[in-house]
């Protein structure tokens, strides 16, 4: 159970890594967005996995199961509420993307 | 407290919490460089969630499961001031 808990436990800090490198190396708010908000929560719980592995309480188990399932209802909305933003303040898209953003933005308003 | 559990090998945690400074690092560097605010807020919410991983890792090697609280009430703290800095960044006159 260990090293399974091991396993567990470096797969979820090196999701969290991919998170924090996609947050640098990406060339746009929105696809930094699209990094951050999966990666890190996927990361975050693989933790909170390897601690219910650790410690099988009755406790433990609940809050990690409540804090994941809060976890993944709020981050969705966080993101989108910032994309939403963004959008609407005119936060200039990526110069390769196909969609043209202009007539995005003109419609929204 | 909780005693009785069998903890992850010391180097485990130790590489596990290097690399989530790591990441905690790329991060503050996004909020420093940022080009605009939305960037600093999305850097921001993926700093409180890698805090929230420390703090559950350091849980499964001492065993204070205390913590888990301060866990829960920062994933309520990070969604509500995401939320609210939207909210605000939707005004015309908010500086970005």
């Amino acid at each position: 159970m260990t090293i399974l808990a091991s396993i567990i436990v470096l797969a979820g800090a090196l999701f969290s890594l991919i998170a924090a490198l996609g947050i640098v190396r990406m060339p746009d708010l929105y696809c930094r967005m699209h990094a951050a908000t999966k990666a890190g929560a996927f990361g975050l719980s693989l933790i909170l996995i390897a601690l219910c592995l650790i410690i099988p309480e009755p406790r433990v188990i609940i809050q990690s199961v409540l804090i994941i399932i809060f976890f993944y209802l709020t981050t969705p909305i966080a993101g989108q509420m910032i994309g939403r933003a963004a959008t609407l303040r005119g936060i200039p898209f990526w110069k390769k993307i196909k969609s043209n953003p202009e007539s995005l933005s003109r419609e929204t308003e | 407290m909780f005693s009785e559990f069998q903890s992850i090998p010391t180097w485990v945690a130790l590489v596990a919490h290097s690399i989530l400074a790591l990441s905690m690092a790329l991060a503050g560097w996004r909020i420093w460089k940022g080009p605009s605010i939305p960037d600093r807020i999305v850097a921001l919410d993926l700093l409180s969630a890698l805090i929230m991983g420390q703090i559950v890792l350091s849980i499964t090697h001492s065993g204070f499961i205390s913590s888990l609280d301060v866990a829960t009430a920062i994933a309520i703290i990070a969604f509500l001031a995401t939320v609210a800095f939207a909210r605000y960044l939707e005004n015309k006159d908010a500086p970005l």
